[in-house]
Formats: structure tokens, C-alpha cells, sequence
């Protein structure tokens, strides 16, 4: 064996070993060796076969589906700059393609020396301090001009990634409006103590009083969702935080496990003791992964507190851990069953529901999956009290919600309000003028203009998973909509037909009309295709990947109309772009390389 | 007496933990569908037998029939939109039927028949999709693969070789095979697997013989699709 291949065995044994040779853990042994290999080598492959006894096409199949997993070599360095439109507001096209020429390296390819490759992500989570990359999973945020060249020296010098300056990958919390959740100062252990002595049954009356509905977006009320999976019969029960915030424009989760992980924790753990889990999982986008190690420390502070580990605060039988999985590119996975997919080592493809996972969740046993919020804010009412936290917010939607502001305002960051609040007061808040539309909850969500500022965040309302994207009046809104679309077709996992190239032609659609050759008829293929992912697509991402082209057609139809030059139907095909393969491969870029003849109209 | 629900206006028995679609083609229905096969777990991908039920539409493959409910299948509005999933289908992949082996028994295009379908309408994608003609016995054409997965789960469920899988994501999405070499020559599928009978599509090509029934007598040149209720033991047979 050759020191390169016994090399590849101990790596990959060792990662095995760290698991337990759990099959269940495949997506987490990838990705490590994917951290040690920069790729994953079809040995690396063989062996995981070996070790785990799975078939090939089992790994090759998930590997092939998570956008951070490379099953073709890349480079030492791979730089994904992230591609949200308020990325692309502040410029992060013109910084791609200054690194791209710095480094002799063209987009979306490795470099002929294997050094670095360069392409775009979806929204990384930085949009309050973009424009933000990821190299090697570890985020890079304010990107400047200068900063691009000064990474660029760093790869070239192929200085080691610790050795960055530590500056270039400070994220900070801009914490800019705090209301009970991101303002509590309760103690670690304190929600505990306090819902050990009421009692677990009690704990969940207490939630059901509350009112408090999930933060991810759907709000289910939380106290039947842990009723529902107490009741359920199962030879083992788990508790799932869902922290795959993938939407572009939202944040608050990578805050909330910044500025208060003890909350999210100490919410898991009382979920446990309400519902009788003895496992945890704490799903974590692979964009933060910076803050693994961080959660790793709280995690093993709470067991030395006995907060976590065996007879927690001396309650005999009430045994719960909780373990991080990280993600690795994947936004579906932000959808509850593709999450315990992903966790089950899968691709992460929706499953069939009903049966929901709060009685056939992961390993087909009953599960609670909640948002991050959601468990912090259980803490609240296991301390303070159902009624307390139910006379905060509106009668359908109690308490607070944390909103992720940013694009075109002063101050970006974190706002907690009272559900209620009016988008009007949040602009003001934020130091928005001038502003010409809101994407509310992010692109699944809805885009407001200004005749709907007087609205309010709530679920009887403007329900929100948290992103507030806010849109001046310089930008053009048919851009928006197309980022986003392109966004959904980036991130449809491919398994139902509707979505799996019903978002493609939607996004061929959109660049048909911003390359100039848009009619009345793409608008009604448009209209016919947003109806056919709402009616026939298999999860959420394909209802909602219409949204923002139908809000925004309803709201700023004059962005449309610009495009819609012709009046009869025009081919996408345009005979000069289908020579630039050609002027490529020749180098040329001469006027007869051109397709001129006569000027075609719109060509 | 076993319970029913009514099906564009006529009542079907079902039996319980069956289907919609179950339910329906052993009362002799037709509902269009591509990804399901009476002898698999259902998968619910296709999205072609969607129906509407009690006014929402759901996959009939994957949602349990009840007592009581009313279910709308045949209706125009609905064959448009299974239509406009077939145009889909066909744009994805590269389709040349006229050239096609399995041309006359080949789900795909039956059904587009069925459903009147008189081109692609969408652009093309034309992919990139190389064959792998590496087996002795089997021809491997990706071209008209429509990730239906019924070869995954015959693979895996009655030829226990897990031969294939899906890899890639969205509109990216492909079959690979159970070879580090990515060929299937380097797999243990033979001629006789469950998995190389069932595609509905003509994925899987037996080489040494070609035309055995001429076109125009093929299974769905007789009858159409929806005349067969379900045709998958029809397509085996040519």
C-alpha cells in the first residue's frame, strides 16, 4: 500500500471509529473525510463500503446530492462566494470575477494546478455583513476589494487556512433589537429546574397556554406537537432542533446559537423530559460550521453541570444528550422529514406524509422537530409561565419574533418584537428610506410593497420564518425574482417532476426575459408553470417557488413589462450567443465571429 | 361490506391500507401514473396520477383511500396539468421515439398519446447523457431515463443487489450503477433481474435481439394506455 492510500484507510477508519461504524452517520463521515481530503476519493469510497457493509450506490447517491460534497477533485481552496441578492446588492459579482482573474481560474472550475476553484452558494447566512464567502465551509464576511485580493494572496502562498488573519472570518450578532428571548438572562439549568417541578405532563399545559407556535415558518402550536409525540408509542423518542436556516435572508438562528445556545439546549433538553427522549440532535447548516467546535464546548459544559448526560440535575431516569450533525449544502433539508433524511444519512428528499415524524420520525420513531426559536422560547414558559408568555405578542400569535433584517437599510441585524409589530415600524427602526418593497420570511415568503407596510408580523397576517429583506427604490424587483428563482432551481432536490424541471424552465423562463425575448406568451408559460409546482409538487419548496415571481408580476408588473419587448413569440435561441462556444474555443472575438447579418431584431 | 369512496362519480370499494390508486385499478380505473408498479412501495414522484380529493390534489399513489371521500380524477383540468408533467418528462431527457426500441411499448410515450399530446412545447434541455454498453447482455441508454426508480426498487427489494441509485439533485439527477467503475458490466445485473424487466421507459435494452414485435403490433399499438387500466405486466412482454 502506498503512503498516500495507507494515509486514506487510517483517515477513513478513524472517522468509521468516531461513529460507532453507524451507517446511519455516512453524511458526517463524508463530510469529514472531505475536510482531511479536500474531496471524496472513489477509494475513500471503497473503503466506507467495506466498513459499513452499504452498497456504493447508497454513498455515491448521497454524496452526489449535498452541493458542499465533491466527488470529483477540487481545489485546496474552495472559495463559494454567496449568492443571495443582497450579496449581489452589495457587489459580489464584480468580486467573483476579480478573484476569478486574479487567479487564473474560471468560475464553477478547479485551477489547472488543483489550488483553488471558485463558484457561488446559495445565501450563506451573512446578509447583514456581506458580501460574504465560504473557503473550505468557514465563512468570510465584508468582503471588499481589497479583502478579495488579500485572499488571493493567502491561496497563493497556499498559507494554511488557520493562518488567515482572524479578522476576515469575525461574524458579529448585531443584536439591534432585544425583547425577552435575546434579552433573558435566565441561568443555564434554570428552565429545568423549573419544569422538573411541575412535572413533565404539566410542562406541556404550560406550553399549550402559552399559545406558542412554531418559528419555523408553519406555526404548529409547540404544546400539541409534544403532546402528540409524548402519546406516541415508539421504542425510542427524539428531539430534533432544526438550525438548517436556509432561507435566504435569514440569520437568526446562527445568532440565537451565538447569543444564547443555552436556551436552544436547555429547550431540547425540556422536550426530552416532556416527551421521554433520550437523544438530541441539533441539525446544523453546513454554513456554520465555524460555530461546530464553539456548540461542541457548550454541549460538554452542560454534562460537567449535569445539564446534560445521565439522571440530569439528579432526576432519576431523565437521561438525554444532544449531538450536532452537520449539514452540507442543502436547503430542502430545512424541510422537518428531508431534515431526518439527512440525518439518517439520505439524501435529503421530502418523505411521503402523513405518517408526520412526531409519531414516525427519525429511525421511523416518534420525533419533535422544532426551530432553534421555538426551543429557546420554550425556556421562557417553562420558567415564567404559559399565561406570562400568552399576554406578550397578538391572541393568535403569543410572544416574540426574531426578525434577520437586511439589504437596503442602516442598520442590518437582529430586531425582536412582539408579534404585531408593523412592517412600517421595523423599516423605521432599521433605517430604511426610500423603500420601494419588503421580501417577507425570505423567497418562499411573501414580497410586500409600500401600499402594505401598515401590515403586521403574525400568523393571522404576515406570518415569517424570519428573513426581512428590505428593497429600495433603485432596485429593480424582476432581478429579485429572478435570483430567487434561480435559487430554487439550485436547491430542488430532483425528486418529483413538477419541481425538477418545472423550476429549470421557470428559471430559463425569467433569463429568456431578461435577455430581451420575452413576450406576452412567456408570461402566460410563466402563469401556467407557477400553476403546476403550487398544485402538483411534492413539498413546500415547489408550492412555494412561484412566490416570488406571482407577488412580484402582482405587485411591480412595470419590471415585467420593461421585458416584454415583443409582441408575438420570440425563440430563446439567439444564433450569436450560440456561437460563443465556438469564439471560445477559437479565442477569437472579431466582428466575423459575430453573427451580425442584418441585425436581427433583439439579437 | 367493505367501504368505499367515489371516483368521478362512481363508487369504489377498498379494501383497508389500500391506495387510492390501488383501490381504483382493481376496480378496473385507469389513473395515469409512470412511477408506480402494483408490485412496489409506492414512491410518489411521477406525480402523474395527482388527483383531486375533497378538493385538494394529492398523489393517488400515496395517499390511503377512505370512506367517504370524493375523489376527481378524470378531469380535464387535471389531464392538462398530467399533460404539462409529460411535456416535462420529455424535454428533460432526449426522447427520439421514431428511433426507439421500445417505441410502441414504452409508457412514457403511450401515455403522452393518451393524453394528446402533440409536441414537447417546452424548449429542449438536451443533456448530456452518455450510454454505458459495457454488460454483454444489457444496453444502458440514460437518455430516456425518467427517475422513476422502479429499477432502484427492484433492485434493491427482489433482486437484493442495490444495482442502482439515484445521485446528482434537482435537475441534475441521474442513475448510477452499483460499480466503482460506474459500469454495469462491473455489477453482478443480469438479463433475468427484476430491475432491467420494469422500466417503463427503454432505459434497459436487451442486446442480442431487437424488433422481435414489429412496430405497429406492440402492446400500446393495439390499445391504449388507459385500456390496460395498468400495463405492467403488458410492457414486460415485448
Amino acid at each position: 500500500m502506498s503512503a498516500v492510500a495507507a494515509t486514506l484507510a487510517e483517515t477513513v477508519a478513524a472517522t468509521v471509529a468516531r461513529y460507532g461504524g453507524d451507517p446511519h452517520y455516512v453524511l458526517q463521515m463524508l463530510r469529514e473525510i472531505q475536510e482531511a481530503c479536500d474531496w471524496i476519493p472513489p477509494e475513500a469510497i471503497d473503503l466506507l463500503q467495506q466498513e459499513l457493509g452499504l452498497p456504493r450506490t447508497k454513498i455515491e447517491g448521497v454524496a452526489g446530492f449535498y452541493a458542499f460534497l465533491y466527488t470529483r477533485p477540487r481545489g485546496r481552496y474552495r472559495v463559494l462566494f454567496s449568492d443571495n441578492i443582497t450579496d449581489r446588492m452589495l457587489g459580489n459579482m464584480e468580486l467573483i470575477e476579480h478573484m476569478c482573474e486574479q487567479l487564473w481560474v474560471e468560475r464553477g472550475k478547479t485551477s489547472e494546478d488543483g489550488l483553488v476553484s471558485i463558484d457561488t452558494a446559495s445565501c450563506t447566512g451573512m446578509c447583514d455583513q456581506g458580501p460574504a464567502l465560504l473557503v473550505n465551509n468557514y465563512a468570510i464576511t465584508r468582503l471588499t476589494r481589497a479583502r478579495v485580493d488579500a485572499i488571493c494572496e493567502l491561496i497563493r502562498k497556499k498559507v494554511a487556512l488557520a493562518d488567515w488573519p482572524q479578522e476576515f472570518f469575525r461574524v458579529d450578532d448585531q443584536l439591534r433589537r432585544k425583547d425577552v428571548l435575546l434579552a433573558s438572562e435566565q441561568a443555564p439549568g434554570d428552565a429545568l429546574t423549573a419544569a422538573l417541578a411541575r412535572g413533565a405532563q404539566a410542562m406541556i399545559l404550560e406550553l399549550k397556554a402559552s399559545n406558542l407556535r412554531g418559528r419555523g415558518g408553519a406555526g404548529f402550536s409547540t404544546g400539541q406537537k409534544w403532546q402528540a409525540c409524548r402519546e406516541a408509542q415508539g421504542g425510542a423518542h427524539y428531539v430534533v432542533c432544526n438550525a438548517d436556516e436556509g432561507e435566504p435572508g435569514t440569520f437568526k438562528d446562527r445568532v440565537l446559537l451565538t447569543a444564547q445556545a443555552d436556551l436552544v439546549f436547555e429547550g431540547m433538553t425540556l422536550c426530552a423530559f416532556a416527551v421521554g427522549a433520550r437523544k438530541g440532535m441539533l441539525y446544523l447548516r453546513g454554513e456554520y460550521r465555524y460555530l461546530l467546535e464553539r456548540l461542541n464546548a457548550i454541549l460538554e459544559r452542560r454534562r460537567r453541570c449535569n445539564l446534560l448526560g445521565g439522571s440530569i440535575l439528579g432526576r432519576d431516569g431523565f437521561d438525554f444528550d444532544i449531538e450536532i450533525h452537520l449539514g452540507a449544502g442543502a436547503y430542502v433539508c430545512g424541510e422537518e422529514s428531508a431534515l431526518i433524511e439527512s440525518l439518517e444519512g439520505k439524501r435529503g428528499t421530502p418523505r411521503n406524509r402523513p405518517p408526520f415524524p412526531v409519531t414516525c420520525g427519525y429511525l421511523g420513531e416518534p420525533t419533535v422537530v422544532n426551530n432553534v426559536e421555538t426551543f429557546a422560547a420554550s425556556c421562557l414558559v417553562a420558567q415564567r409561565g404559559g399565561a406570562w408568555y400568552a399576554g406578550i405578542g397578538t391572541g393568535a400569535s403569543a410572544g416574540t419574533k426574531i426578525l434577520s433584517v437586511c439589504g437596503d437599510c442602516a442598520r442590518p441585524g437582529l430586531y425582536e418584537y412582539p408579534f404585531g409589530v408593523r412592517v412600517r415600524e421595523v423599516l423605521e427602526d432599521c433605517g430604511a428610506t426610500g423603500v420601494q418593497a419588503v421580501q417577507v420570511s425570505g423567497p418562499s415568503g411573501v414580497c410586500l410593497a409600500a401600499a402594505e407596510f401598515d401590515r403586521r408580523i403574525a400568523f393571522e397576517d404576515v406570518p415569517t420564518a424570519g428573513a426581512f429583506m428590505v428593497f429600495d427604490h433603485s432596485r429593480d424587483m424582476f432581478e429579485v425574482a429572478r435570483n430567487f428563482v434561480h435559487f430554487f432551481a439550485h436547491e430542488s432536490c430532483g425528486f418529483c417532476t413538477p419541481c425538477r424541471v418545472g423550476t429549470s424552465l421557470l428559471r430559463n423562463l425569467m433569463d429568456k426575459l431578461k435577455n430581451g425575448h420575452g413576450s406576452l406568451y412567456d408570461f402566460a408559460e410563466i402563469e401556467k408553470l407557477n400553476r403546476i409546482l403550487q398544485s402538483m409538487s411534492h413539498c413546500g419548496l415547489g408550492h412555494t417557488a412561484c412566490n416570488p415571481v406571482l407577488d412580484t408580476i402582482a405587485k411591480f408588473r412595470p419590471a415585467y413589462e420593461r421585458r416584454l419587448q415583443h409582441k408575438e413569440f420570440k425563440p430563446a435561441f439567439n444564433l450569436d450567443w450560440a456561437l460563443e462556444p465556438a469564439r471560445q474555443m477559437t479565442g477569437r472575438d472579431d466582428s466575423g465571429a459575430h453573427f451580425t447579418a442584418g441585425a436581427e431584431e433583439g439579437g | 361490506m367493505s367501504a368505499s369512496f367515489v371516483l368521478d362519480g362512481k363508487p369504489v370499494a377498498f379494501a383497508a391500507g389500500q391506495t387510492i390508486i390501488q383501490a381504483a385499478l382493481a376496480a378496473g380505473v385507469y389513473i395515469p401514473h409512470l412511477c408506480f408498479h402494483p408490485e412496489f412501495k409506492p414512491h410518489g414522484s411521477c406525480k402523474l396520477c395527482t388527483v383531486e380529493v375533497d378538493g385538494r390534489q394529492t398523489a393517488a399513489c400515496t395517499t390511503l383511500a377512505q370512506a367517504g371521500m370524493t375523489v376527481q380524477s378524470d378531469t380535464p383540468a387535471l389531464n392538462d396539468e398530467r399533460l404539462t408533467l409529460i411535456e416535462m418528462l420529455f424535454v428533460e431527457g432526449n426522447h427520439f421515439c421514431p428511433s426507439c426500441e421500445k417505441s410502441g411499448a414504452c409508457k412514457l410515450q403511450a401515455t403522452a398519446y393518451d393524453l394528446g399530446m402533440m409536441s414537447a412545447h417546452f424548449d429542449h434541455f438536451f443533456p448530456n447523457r452518455p450510454v454505458d454498453a459495457s454488460h454483454p447482455d444489457v444496453l444502458l441508454d440514460f437518455n430516456r431515463c425518467i427517475l422513476c426508480s422502479l429499477c432502484v426498487r427492484a433492485s434493491r427489494d427482489v433482486d437484493r443487489k442495490n444495482a442502482f441509485a439515484l445521485s446528482g439533485r434537482g435537475i441534475r439527477t441521474h442513475l448510477i450503477v452499483n460499480a466503482k467503475s460506474g459500469r454495469l458490466a462491473d455489477t453482478d445485473v443480469t438479463l433475468q433481474d427484476k430491475a432491467v424487466q420494469v422500466c417503463p421507459v427503454g432505459v434497459f435494452l436487451r442486446k442480442d435481439q431487437g424488433f422481435t414485435v414489429p412496430i405497429g403490433k406492440r402492446v400500446f399499438d393495439l390499445k391504449p394506455v388507459s385500456a390496460y387500466v395498468d400495463a405492467s405486466d403488458a410492457i414486460g412482454k415485448d
